[in-house]
């Protein structure tokens, strides 16, 4: 870690806190009423999307998932945009017509949360033919989860990707649920890595909670796709901080399990320690950013909750055809 | 209130139940179904499906029997098929009917074409049961009425129960009907509760339901549409407009019989339907109805669709994408005074 600078640790943190701030706001302001629909929060999984993201350039592309806004964050989609996106406005970065579950942004290769399981991989690995095609060295990120990784959509994403030699990154982050069903029971051989290793690709399992971990694993991956090397993948072993769904009763899993995660798998504290560990950036340039970051993060649903709702006459922009 | 009064939900709930009791060929798959497995809790009964549609049946009848999968929607349907060839009557759930797309190969290629295809040697017992449509800000991906696309295939039988009663009955019915039922439930629907009769009782394919009796106007609507246009309807009294409504509660297959006599009496055709216009069900009955009953007709067929664009997330044009009551009104004001 000595050869990190600090602003890099402290960048990576400040992202890290941003989704986490971004969730835990989410979660309350979804109890309130005040958000619509069907909300997955990323609470828990952080290091993955930043130690990921952070190998990318902003020319690089990912594809997410139901769960996607840490990816989001991670990958640099505007914070404010993504809040107003998420409460329905108009200026959301989906015009308020794609919710939660449909956040993108190509300008910063963000090429969409996407809410059917397993729909990602085949996509990621088309991106990655297009980077290919243009031959500039530029690679795609494709995140899904343990649940994904039993869809033959992902199966066929493997196998094409290593087929065609494209430089894809297939990141699976097994947070041990899939809804309601364990990880433990759906994944048939309880080894992600191994199945992707079987399709005949580099694999690599990490884990999820240490960010030093996913992001030097990815900076292995990403180098090898940068030079032709082809795709990779990556299981990071993590865990969810909320239900599959705001307002899941959770009864799935044991009832002191969050707090214990929370207690000794948050990779915020884990960040944190690795830092104290080695005498690195201290303690009140953190805090600094932990304010920095809840004032953000007020600001943005202020802001989204004072903007105005998309005119209905949007129904039927951004279509093809109208009868 | 009534024993007798039930949500549409306890009301599928109770199908199951009742069916899967009666007939031990009867299974159930899908994801969730049985409450979760694995994990570190209780997943006895912690969900019975997402909407709660299967609650207790793992416990009731056990895992052999109520089948947790993994996400893996072409295996539920592919393995439901086969437990169908093979002498079982399965109960797929697939969670939404928009993940419908993901598993199409076994649903319209191989389901619906076994009887055919082998000479009428095989049938294929199956039941997909599916949660659809909008109204709960779930997006473009988990918000459609997709009925019209599999309506379209020939060897498939498609039900879109209204109220709790109809999806009790529709349900025993598809379950024990021996060609493969595609049973669309408005998730919109299943906390509304009314009147079901008691005891065994089946709704039969191909006969709709007249929910209100009229003169001026045939109106012909299904799932969440029927509850619209009865609201619709209703509010028209004032005006002295008056409406039969029916509603075909099986869309395949369709009592055209019932439309066609209706529309000999009212003479106006007006049709609600929640998908895209675009090769609806909306359309087809307005196109089988100008062929087959056009000497009734003394006004054009008016269609209340939504729009032809995905289902939109905001709530504000979410409302305004669903044809509600208001826009049901005017669409049958219209016909009425327009010819
Ligand atoms: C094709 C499809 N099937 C089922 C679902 C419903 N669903 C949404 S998220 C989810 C669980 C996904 O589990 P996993 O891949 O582990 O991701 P996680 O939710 O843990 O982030 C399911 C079953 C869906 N959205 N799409
Ligand atoms: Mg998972």
């Amino acid at each position: 870690m000595s050869d990190y600078p600090d602003d890099f640790l402290t960048h990576v943190y400040r992202r890290m806190k941003t989704i986490r701030e971004f969730e835990e706001r989410l979660n309350v302001e979804i109890q309130k009423g005040e958000i619509p629909g069907f909300t997955h929060l990323y609470a828990g999984q952080e290091a993955v999307a930043v130690g990921v993201c952070e190998q990318l350039d902003e020319d690089d592309y990912i594809v997410s998932t139901h769960r996607g806004h840490g990816h989001c964050i991670a990958k640099g989609c505007d914070v404010g945009g993504m809040m107003k996106e998420i409460y329905g406005r108009h200026d959301g970065l989906c015009k308020g017509k794609g919710g939660s579950m449909h956040i993108a942004d190509r300008d910063v290769g963000m090429l969409g949360a996407n809410a059917i399981v397993g729909g990602g991989p085949p996509i990621a690995v088309g991106a990655a033919i297009a980077t290919g095609l243009q031959g500039q060295g530029r690679v795609t990120a494709s995140f899904s989860g343990d649940g994904s990784c039993n869809q033959g959509t992902v199966f066929e994403a493997l196998n094409l990707a290593v087929v065609l030699q494209a430089p894809t990154l297939f990141i699976f982050e097994d947070n041990g649920y899939s809804e309601h069903t364990g990880a433990d029971y759906a994944v048939g051989s309880k080894d992600i890595a191994g199945r992707c290793e079987a399709f005949g690709m580099p694999v690599e399992k990490v884990d999820g909670n240490d960010f030093f971990a996913v992001y030097e694993a990815m900076g292995r991956a990403v180098a090898r796709a940068r030079d032709g090397g082809g795709p990779s993948a990556i299981e990071c072993e993590t865990t969810r901080f909320f239900g599959h769904f705001v307002g899941d009763p959770q009864k799935y899993r044991a009832k002191d399990e969050v707090a214990r995660h929370r207690e000794n798998l948050d990779c915020l504290k884990l960040f944190r320690a690795r830092l104290a560990d080695e005498d690195r950036l201290d303690a009140a340039t953190l805090d600094a950013i932990d304010e920095e970051v809840l004032a953000l993060i007020d600001r943005s649903v202020d802001e989204a909750k004072a903007s105005p709702l998309p005119d209905v006459s949007e129904i039927t922009t951004d279509v093809y055809a109208i009868y | 209130m009534s024993d007798n009064i039930k949500t549409f939900r306890d009301a599928l709930n109770e199908a199951l139940h009742e069916e899967m009791e009666r007939d031990d060929t009867v299974i159930v798959l899908g994801e969730d179904v049985a409450g979760g497995a694995g994990g570190t809790g209780d997943t006895v009964e912690a969900a019975g499906g997402i909407f709660g549609v299967t609650a207790g049946l793992a416990r009731k009848f056990g895992r052999q029997r109520v089948i947790d999968t993994p996400i893996s929607e072409s295996a539920i349907a592919g393995a439901a098929n086969g437990a169908a060839l093979a002498g079982l009557r399965p109960v797929a759930e697939l969670m939404f009917a928009d993940f419908i797309g993901v598993c199409m190969d076994q649903v319209y290629n191989q389901a619906a074409k076994f009887r055919y295809m082998f000479g009428g040697k095989m049938e294929c017992p199956l039941v997909i049961r599916t949660a659809m449509g909008a109204g709960m800000n779930m997006g473009a991906q988990h918000s459609q009425t997709i009925y019209p696309l599999l309506t379209a295939v020939p060897g498939l039988k498609i039900a879109i129960p209204s109220n709790a009663a109809d999806a009790k009955g529709l349900l025993k019915t598809a379950i024990r009907d021996n060609d493969p039922v595609v049973f669309f439930e408005h998730k919109a629907l299943y906390n509304k509760k009314s009147e079901v009769p008691e005891g065994d009782y089946t709704v039969p394919f191909g006969e709709a339901d007249m929910t209100r009796e009229g003169d001026d106007v045939t109106v012909v609507a299904m799932g969440r549409m029927v509850p619209f246009s009865e609201k619709a309807i209703d509010s028209l009294a004032e005006q002295g407009i008056s409406a039969d409504l029916v509603d075909p509660r099986t869309v395949s297959p369709m009592d055209w019989d019932m439309i066609f006599e209706s529309l000999e009496h009212t003479g106006r055709l007006v049709v609600v339907d929640e998908s895209p216009p675009r090769c609806s069900l909306a359309s087809d009955i307005a196109g089988v109805v100008a062929q087959e009953a056009f000497g009734s007709l003394r006004a054009p067929v008016k269609m209340i669709t939504a729009p032809h664009a995905p289902v939109p997330f905001s709530p504000g044009l979410e409302r305004a994408y669903v044809p509600g009551p208001d826009k049901i009104a005017a669409g049958i004001l219209d016909c009425v005074k327009g010819g």
